[in-house]
C-alpha cells in the first residue's frame, strides 16, 4: 500500500516537474527532433512521433543566448560590482559591456616595456577579425595604475596608437577594483616605481555572458588560437 | 525624558556589544626595512597601522556569513572561490564536530576574505605589512637573523594539521600579534604582486630578480629560507583558491581608527 502510493506520488511529481518545463521552454521556440536522428537535422515545432521509427520525438534544447537575457552565470565577470571610467568619462560597470564578445588586456599608459608590445599584440589580433566584425566584439584595455590613466591620459593613449574606434574601450578603476580584476583574470602585477610596474602579459576573451573562453600568455606569442577563438564567438 | 533615557542606554548597550565584537587588534609602529626580495637594496617603507591579534575564527566567519548570504557555500559564485570552498562545514552555516569554534577559519578564497575585512571597515594587509609584522619573535622587531627563529617557521611547514589548533596557541611577537607562524598561512590584500611562480616566468616582464632560477641570489637574505616558501606559495595561489591552511587576518589604516 505505501509503495503503490509512494510510486502514486513519484508520477505526480514527474508530471508536474515536466509540465513545468515545458511552460518553461514555451517562451523560447521550442523544436522536437527524432533522438534517433532518422531525418538527419530535420525539427518538428510541435510533439509527434518520428514517421520513420515511430519513437516520440524528443525535446530539443536550444543554446541559451546569453546576450538576450539578463542572467549571467556564476563564472561571469560581470558578476563583479566595480565602477569604472572610459576614456569617454562615462561610469559603467563591466556588466555593461554585457551583448558582446571581449578581448581583455591590463596595461599602463606610461609603460616603456612590455606594454607597446601587448598593445601592438591586441591590434594584431584587430587585424585578422573582419572589419565588418568590429561592432560585434569590444576590445578592453583597463590600467593597472589608476593613479596615473585617468580618462584624459587614457583617451589621449587610444588616438596615439589609433585605438579610438567604438570597438576600443579604456577603463580607469578603483585600487580595489582593478586589484580585484586583476585576481580574476590572474594577472599578476606589482607597482616597482611611481611609474613602473611589473605585470604579467596575459590577453583574455570572454565570450558574450562574460565567461573566460580563452587566455594568451606571453609577448608577441603566436595568436593563431586566440583569433579562432574570437572568430568562433562571433558565428 | 525616560523614553530619551532608555534610548540612550541602548545605544550605549549596542555601541559596547559593537565594539566587542570587533575582534582585538594592536598598534602597530611603521617603519622600514627590507624585505626578501628588496629591489636594488631598496628598503619599503611601512606606514602606522593597525592589525588584528588573531587570525579570524571558524565562529566569527560563522556570524559573518549568517549576516551575507552570497557567501553561503551553497550560494557562492565559482568566480569567486572554488569547490574546495568552507568545504568541512557540515552545512551553509554550521561547522562540522570536529571543528573548534575558536580554530582559524579556512578555506576561503581572497574574494570573501576581502569582503569580511571590507565589512568591518577593515582590509587584508599587503605582503609588505604583513612580512614586517612577521619577522619579529617575542623579543625582537627584526629577529630574522636568528637561526631559532627560522627553524620555528620551519618546523611549523612540517607540522600537519595544525589549522585544527584553536587561536592563540602560538607565541605573541613583539608587537602583540599572535599566530603569524605556526597555525595557517593567511592571505595578503597584493598576493598577485608576487611573481615567483613557474607561470610567471613565461608571461611576466621585468624585474628579473623575481624569477626562479635567479629568485635564489635575488633574495636579500638567503638564509630565509622560510619566507621564500611564503613568497612561493603566494605566487603561485589564485584568488579563487581555497586551501584547508590558508586563513587570513585583517588591518585597519592608523587614520581609519
Amino acid at each position: 500500500m505505501n509503495f503503490s502510493k509512494y510510486v502514486l506520488f513519484l508520477f505526480v511529481a514527474s508530471i508536474s516537474l515536466t509540465s513545468c518545463n515545458t511552460k518553461k521552454t514555451s517562451k523560447d521556440q521550442v523544436t522536437y527532433q527524432c533522438p534517433m536522428e532518422c531525418e538527419g537535422d530535420k525539427t518538428y515545432e510541435a510533439e509527434g512521433s518520428c514517421p520513420v521509427c515511430k519513437m516520440d520525438l524528443a525535446l530539443l534544447k536550444s543554446k541559451p543566448i546569453l546576450a538576450n537575457t539578463d542572467e549571467i552565470s556564476d563564472e561571469s565577470i560581470f558578476n563583479l560590482t566595480s565602477k569604472w571610467n572610459t576614456e569617454e568619462r562615462d561610469v559603467i560597470e563591466l556588466k555593461d559591456l554585457k551583448g558582446k564578445p571581449l578581448v581583455m588586456v591590463m596595461i599602463y599608459t606610461t609603460c616603456k616595456a612590455a606594454c607597446p608590445r601587448l598593445v601592438a599584440d591586441m591590434r594584431n589580433i584587430e587585424k585578422q577579425i573582419p572589419e565588418n566584425n568590429n561592432e560585434d566584439l569590444q576590445y578592453v584595455l583597463i590600467s593597472i595604475d589608476p593613479e596615473n590613466d585617468t580618462p584624459e591620459v587614457l583617451k589621449a593613449f587610444a588616438i596615439e596608437n589609433q585605438m579610438d574606434g567604438n570597438h576600443w574601450t579604456f577603463l580607469q578603476g578603483s585600487m580595489g577594483g582593478v586589484r580585484e580584476f586583476a585576481n580574476v583574470l590572474a594577472v599578476k602585477y606589482k607597482q616597482i616605481s611611481p611609474m613602473d610596474f611589473s605585470h604579467s602579459n596575459i590577453i583574455s576573451v570572454f565570450n558574450a555572458g562574460g565567461e573566460l573562453v580563452h587566455q594568451q600568455e606571453g609577448l608577441g606569442v603566436d595568436n593563431k588560437e586566440t583569433v579562432l577563438e574570437i572568430k568562433n564567438l562571433l558565428q | 525624558m525616560k523614553t530619551i533615557l532608555r534610548l540612550m542606554i541602548c545605544i550605549l548597550f549596542s555601541w559596547i556589544t559593537n565594539v566587542n565584537c570587533q575582534s582585538k587588534m594592536v598598534s602597530i609602529k611603521g617603519g622600514t626595512y627590507i624585505p626578501l626580495y628588496g629591489r636594488d637594496s631598496l628598503k619599503v617603507i611601512i606606514t602606522d597601522f593597525y592589525m588584528d591579534v588573531y587570525p579570524v575564527t571558524n565562529n566569527e566567519f560563522q556570524k559573518f556569513i549568517e549576516k551575507t548570504p552570497k557567501w553561503k557555500r551553497s550560494k557562492v559564485k565559482s568566480l569567486f572561490a572554488d569547490d574546495n570552498y568552507l568545504m568541512s562545514w557540515s552545512s551553509d552555516l554550521e561547522l562540522n564536530v570536529n571543528q573548534s569554534p575558536n580554530a582559524p577559519i579556512t578555506n576561503v578564497s581572497w574574494f570573501v576574505a576581502s569582503d569580511y575585512c571590507d565589512c568591518q571597515g577593515k582590509r587584508l594587509p599587503t605582503v609588505d605589512e604583513w612580512e614586517y609584522v612577521a619577522m619579529a619573535n617575542e623579543k625582537l622587531q627584526d629577529a630574522r637573523t636568528l637561526k631559532n627563529y627560522n627553524e620555528y617557521i620551519l618546523s611549523w611547514y612540517e607540522k600537519p594539521k595544525t589549522f585544527n589548533n584553536e587561536i592563540g596557541s602560538t607565541f605573541k611577537n613583539y608587537w602583540g600579534v599572535y599566530d603569524l607562524h605556526g597555525l595557517v598561512w593567511e592571505w595578503t590584500l597584493d598576493f598577485n604582486s608576487v611573481l615567483v611562480s613557474g607561470e610567471s616566468r613565461k608571461d611576466v616582464d621585468n624585474d628579473s630578480n623575481l624569477f626562479c632560477g635567479s629568485a635564489a641570489v635575488g633574495a636579500t637574505d638567503l638564509m630565509n629560507y622560510a619566507a621564500f616558501m611564503r613568497y612561493a606559495i603566494r605566487g603561485s595561489v589564485k584568488a579563487k583558491y581555497t586551501m584547508k591552511n590558508l586563513g587570513f587576518r585583517c588591518v585597519k589604516d592608523n587614520n581609519q581608527l
